[in-house]
């Protein structure tokens, strides 16, 4: 398990708060100046398990390592490794940012004469060396997420965690960070959770999807499309009748739909989205049956790939069909079990109880 | 504790820069400025047995009461509550670094209000121009006593904090805590009258933890050792208790 080529290495780790597992059994390794993205719905799990990779919550069970060193066995030692900025990112708003940093370089140990230099550059990569001498709690959401980013990434840690940085950013502060955590790839390894996907999709190199604890995918963007889309999009530029494309779409793929439709514009072009079910590509096909059909012009055929929304929304309802499916399963063997029990009783009582569940798990 | 000097700094510095602290500050002397007047009017009415300064040091539980859960109520409970206690316990710091930065910088404000009251005694033997009423041991053992006891106290309200998020809940705790050890253990002496033979381990006990009764000696010029080690003991007992809370609820080691 132990290696070199990974900073993070996570095996079977479990969280457990009282009866719920807020993470169950997730194992992920992030390689050396990788980018990674966490993605799931609120409550899945993914501040919890930045909390344990950081030593501020032990786990239940498992092995989480940072760059080969155990957390629970060494957390003062993986923290000196670490630049961390928590979910809604608390600073003290008292202070004044440029006092804050230097404070907080002090903490990481960072060597007293390279500190204000420190302080100084992270400033500048953050756009934060006009804000640097006001009020921590006068700045607003922007500046304040931009000094949580230049906490985490001041004392050159090898790995960043970051619990939603780009949260409550204007656009242009959007692409400063993106182009920030971008410039880091190959140097720190970064994991980043974030609702925003496309986001996600630009900046990372690996993404891993969590629902319900559970890691429900994994891979680069293309990779996680490939396991949970089974259909291709296309987007058709063209000009004529709706239902002579949608002829021409039956003889080419039959199982074609069509998602998307735009207004047309003033020379009557207008553009479409088609969906065909599978993998194989019907790109020449298609674009040679619109070229042969009389009463329809098309402009433009690109193959569209699907958002990455999509991939999410396609990734956490499998997940939660594996765990409706585990609850009806379940449910089955003990109404089995205890219809073969001798106890009249006790069977009837349980048999109660159980049908609530297995129908409220095929309603969802 | 290679960072408890960065954090106490940083405390205090807090501190330094909060108008509540100059809040906290002003009311502390005005209420202490006004008993001070109470005693001296009463003095200059009727003849007393004691000086002044002897009897301003009886009256420290009343401030006490107020000013230490106010001191010490946000120090864990308002990071807990704002969240950056997650921020400051992912840096390479221990818990125990944070318990005692947080206790000492509480401690120096502590001390550092009841050094102002030391301007009115200066006043008073400034003004009443007659040798023979100054007498330096009540004021000496009287503030020996506030240290010796604040280390407590604030201990107690450190620990308070160290209990819950809230910064009211801890603030309560504290008072209570206070309350309890000064009032119940200075009148811990009554409840041996419920056994029909005194016990005399328990009249000891009583004695031992008279918190008046301390205030009485240390005032009139007699440093009592058992009361320092009692003080001393209690209070790394109740910061141990705290270091080990915030370990187990943070989840930090």
């Amino acid at each position: 398990m132990e290696s070199d080529q990974y900073t993070i290495e996570v095996d079977k780790l479990y969280k457990r708060y009282g009866n719920v597992d807020a993470v169950n059994g997730i194992s992920f390794n992030v390689q050396k100046g990788q980018i990674v993205g966490f993605l799931g719905p609120n409550g899945a799990g993914k501040s919890t398990t930045m909390r344990v990779l950081t030593g501020y919550a032990r786990a239940t069970s498992g092995v989480a390592r940072i760059c080969g060193i155990a957390v629970a066995c060494h957390p003062h030692e993986i923290k000196r490794r670490i630049g961390y900025m928590p979910e809604n990112n608390p600073l003290p708003l008292e202070l004044r940012v440029r006092e804050y940093l230097k404070w907080r370089a002090k903490l990481k140990e960072l060597p007293g004469r390279h500190r204000s230099q420190r302080v100084d550059e992270v400033l500048e990569r953050c756009d934060l060396a006009r804000a640097q001498n006001r009020i921590i709690g006068k700045l607003s959401k922007g500046f304040r997420q931009r000094v949580g980013i230049a906490d985490a990434i001041l004392a050159y840690p090898e790995v960043i965690i970051m619990d939603e940085p780009t949260i409550g950013l204007d656009p242009h502060q959007v692409i400063m960070i993106r182009d920030l955590i971008a410039s880091l790839r190959g140097k720190m390894s970064v994991i980043i959770s974030s609702h925003i996907l496309p986001e996600i999709e630009m900046t990372c190199d690996q993404i891993i999807i969590i629902n319900g604890g559970k890691i429900v995918g994994q891979g680069t963007p293309d990779q996680l499309r490939e396991t949970f889309i089974n259909s291709t999009t296309y987007e058709l530029e063209i000009c004529g009748e709706l239902n002579e494309l949608k002829n021409a779409l039956q003889d080419v793929a039959p199982d074609s739909e069509i998602t998307r439709q735009c207004e047309s514009e003033e020379n009557g072009f207008f553009k479409v989205d088609v969906r065909i079910h599978g993998r194989q590509d019907y790109g020449e096909a298609l674009f040679h049956r619109l070229a042969n059909t009389d009463c329809i012009r098309a402009r433009s055929l690109r193959r569209k790939p699907a958002p990455l929304e999509q991939v999410f929304i396609a990734a956490t309802r499998r997940s939660w069909e594996v765990v409706d499916t585990n609850i009806v399963s379940k449910a089955k063997n003990e109404e089995q079990t205890e219809s073969s029990s001798p106890e009249p009783t006790q069977n009837s009582e349980s048999s109660d109880d159980e049908e609530p569940k297995a129908e409220e798990a095929a309603s969802r | 504790m290679r960072h408890y000097f960065t954090l106490l700094r940083n405390e205090l510095w807090k501190l330094m820069i909060s108008p509540s602290t100059y809040i906290a500050a002003f009311l502390f002397l005005l209420m202490m400025g006004f008993l001070f007047h109470l005693i001296l009017a009463e003095f200059a009415t009727n003849p007393q047995d004691e000086n002044p300064s002897e009897m301003f040091f009886k009256l420290f539980f009343i401030p006490v009461f107020f000013m230490v859960p106010l001191l010490t109520m946000r120090s864990i409970a308002e990071e807990r509550n704002k969240g950056t206690i997650e921020n400051l316990l992912t840096t390479p710091i221990t818990v125990t670094e944070v318990i005692l930065a947080k206790f000492s910088a509480g401690y120096v404000y502590y001390l550092a209000l009841w050094a102002l009251t030391g301007s009115f005694h200066y006043l008073f033997y400034h003004f009443v121009d007659d040798e023979s009423v100054f007498d330096p041991y009540p004021i000496i053992g009287g503030y020996s006593y506030v240290a010796v006891s604040g280390i407590l106290f604030l201990s107690l309200g450190i620990f308070a904090s160290s209990l819950t998020r809230s910064q009211l809940v801890a603030g309560i705790v504290s008072f209570s805590l206070v309350f309890g050890f000064i009032v119940l253990g200075s009148n811990l002496g009554d409840i041996a009258m419920l056994w029909s033979d005194e016990p005399t381990w328990f009249t000891a006990l009583a004695d031992h933890v008279n918190v008046l009764n301390h205030m009485d000696s240390f005032s009139s010029g007699v440093i009592d050792t058992r009361a320092v080690v009692l003080y001393a003991s209690c209070s790394a007992a109740f910061l141990f208790l705290s270091i080990l809370i915030m370990e187990y609820q943070e989840g930090a080691c």
